[in-house]
């Protein structure tokens, strides 16, 4: 009788745990439910009523019309011409810079390591101002290399890959040194070897980051030759104000590199949430 | 390492040297720019002047502080500070409770925990920009889907993005959406830090879930929660895509006019240099006053837990 009890008490907080947690993930899907039927949807179908839940004429319309849009495919090459470059300098900078304070011993190194974490405290919401004028003075207006100059410094990076390499013991360092390694090699042939999944996470949140920024790029790029994916995104809500099938499918597309990136790499993203945490 | 302090310093360089130039450049001038342009009328067109002679710029600009008077005085900056407030007082609540099932949630040992996870993330990892998009849409009161959903189940859906009462909400439940996957996962790891042990004793007590939960968890989550909270209050001052996008022109009758949305405006759309830079820097003090509060408190938090 107890036993039978329990079970069925086990039973039914089960359900109700399915119940709950995918009535969840029902409601974050239907807005990309939403996304999806109506980026097959014709321009005319979406401005039906009752509202068709399932299109009865899909129809690929909106993405035909999306590659052709102007600057469509050079917004998608500036996109990834930007996430890639800019996560492989930002890593580089932020690894040599985490060395250099977590390994080579020198006064004020402890001093310099704070400042630097302080600009954490800075975020970019309050200084693009400066930004634009300073990128202006630089010649960097409009100009897709601008975002590769801003990766120089990046304090979350360094802080990360300084946590990691304060790990590494410094007989490895030492034993490399007598064996009249430079300083250089150290850091490329036994330094960043030693912490893959740091830099693999780094990788992951910088990619993305990135792929996704919206305020950085929309200040400081002005010509539509030159606009990211999301900027190109931003744009066709003026121009093509009422045809949202066409935003939904550049929406979609937009999503799915990254998405991809996701779940190729979950366990990543798990770490960096946590070491993230940390951030303040 | 073998070198001596002082030679450290310029074998350190040139590893130093990137990162030594982008802060200069671009975190610590900047600020101090702001700091300095919000002291003035500039209207960012007339560029030269700020290279070739700075002095002569601070002489043809200088208004001292009248930037940061007008900006007090002016009813819109209350404005923006109540519907910041409103967003404030809707989120954080909403955004805690329902992080705090999906905490619970993926914290179970129950099978397809890995599904429940990555689903829900997916919005986290969307761009603000498509996020904002669809739910621009979603949010159509007449083609829209949310209010089709309502009305199936009887209930009159609002105009949403285009009322100024229920503007400010669409953009919170926009945001919660996107942040709840991210704070659920920060609160899990909170969660699996807690030592078992003291579960184990409570049930030997005999303490039921309801008791485990306030007795136990609440209590040794609150670092956590506390860390979540300030978070979610920074990200408060700071929302910006989904209310460029979703509300364009600071939303109906200006009920959706925010911080960093200003400054933009102000910057961008007015070319008034000197306010923009002023609201950017009371933007800076107040995050920075909420990440001391952080700071300090964490501090004290750690030494309650041991």
């Amino acid at each position: 009788m107890i036993t039978d009890f329990m079970k069925a008490k086990k039973i039914f907080s089960r359900v109700l745990y399915y119940i709950f947690a995918l009535f969840l993930a029902f409601l974050i899907c239907v807005p990309f439910f939403w996304m999806v039927v109506t980026s097959i949807k014709t321009n005319g179908a979406v401005m039906l009523l009752p509202v068709e839940w399932i299109p009865k004429q899909p129809s690929l319309d909106a993405y035909r019309k999306l590659f052709s849009i102007e600057n469509f495919w050079s917004s998608v090459a500036n996109s990834f011409y930007i996430s890639v470059f800019c996560t492989v300098l930002r890593i580089l900078c932020a690894a040599m810079a985490a060395f250099a304070l977590a390994k080579i011993k020198f006064r004020g190194s402890k001093v310099l390591f704070s400042v630097f974490i302080t600009a954490l405290m800075i975020p970019p919401q309050t200084t693009f101002i400066p930004l634009f004028i300073i990128m202006g003075k630089l010649n960097l207006l409009n100009n897709l290399n601008a975002f590769l100059f801003l990766q120089m410094f990046n304090a979350f990076a360094i802080f990360m890959l300084y946590q990691k390499m304060q790990t590494i013991n410094d007989a490895f360092i030492e034993a490399a040194t007598i064996d009249g390694a430079g300083m250089w090699r150290i850091f490329f042939q036994i330094i960043l070897p030693l912490c893959p999944g740091t830099l693999a996470t780094l990788a992951i949140l910088s990619f993305m980051d990135l792929w996704n920024d919206y305020l950085l790029p929309l200040v400081l790029l002005t010509d539509r030759a030159n606009y990211t994916l999301p900027l190109i995104l931003n744009s066709m809500q003026g121009q093509y104000s009422n045809q949202y099938n066409l935003m939904m499918a550049g929406s979609l597309l937009s999503i799915i590199p990254i998405l991809i990136v996701y779940i190729c790499a979950q366990k990543y993203f798990k770490e960096g949430l946590t070491v993230g945490g940390v951030k303040g | 390492m073998k070198h001596s302090r002082t030679s450290g310093f310029f074998v350190a360089l040139p590893f130093l040297l990137p990162s030594l130039i982008g802060f200069l450049v671009f975190s610590a001038i900047p600020i101090i720019a702001t700091l300095l342009i919000s002291l003035t009328n500039w209207d960012g067109l007339s560029q030269l002047t700020l290279t070739s002679d700075f002095q002569g710029f601070m002489k043809d600009y200088f208004i001292g502080v009248d930037n940061y008077k007008e900006i007090f005085t002016s009813t819109e900056f209350y404005q923006v500070l109540t519907n910041t407030l409103k967003f404030v007082i809707l989120y954080i609540p909403l955004m805690i409770v329902i992080s705090l099932c999906i905490a619970g949630i993926l914290n179970s040992k129950a099978r397809g925990v890995g599904f429940f996870r990555v689903v829900y993330y997916i919005p986290v990892i969307t761009s603000w920009v498509a996020g904002s998009l669809i739910w621009r849409w979603a949010l159509n009161p007449q083609y829209g889907i949310v209010n089709a959903i309502l009305s199936a189940v009887g209930i009159q859906g609002p105009q949403w993005l285009q009322s100024p009462q229920w503007a400010m909400p669409a953009i919170v439940l926009a945001s919660i959406w996107k942040d709840m996957g991210y704070f659920g996962l920060m609160l899990l790891s909170g969660l699996q830090g807690i030592n078992h042990d003291y579960y184990e004793a409570a049930e030997i007590d005999g303490a039921g879930k309801v008791k485990r939960f306030f007795k136990i968890t609440l209590p040794l989550l609150t670092p956590t929660l506390f860390f979540v909270l300030i978070i979610g209050m920074i990200n408060s001052f700071q929302i910006f895509p989904q209310v460029m996008i979703m509300t364009p022109d600071g939303g109906p009758g200006g009920s959706t006019m925010v911080m960093v949305e200003r400054i933009y405006k102000y910057g961008f759309t007015y070319y008034k240099m000197g306010t923009a830079s002023a609201l950017s820097w009371i933007l800076f003090l107040i995050i920075m006053v909420l990440t001391f509060v952080q700071i300090k408190l964490q501090k004290r938090w750690v030494n309650y837990d041991n």
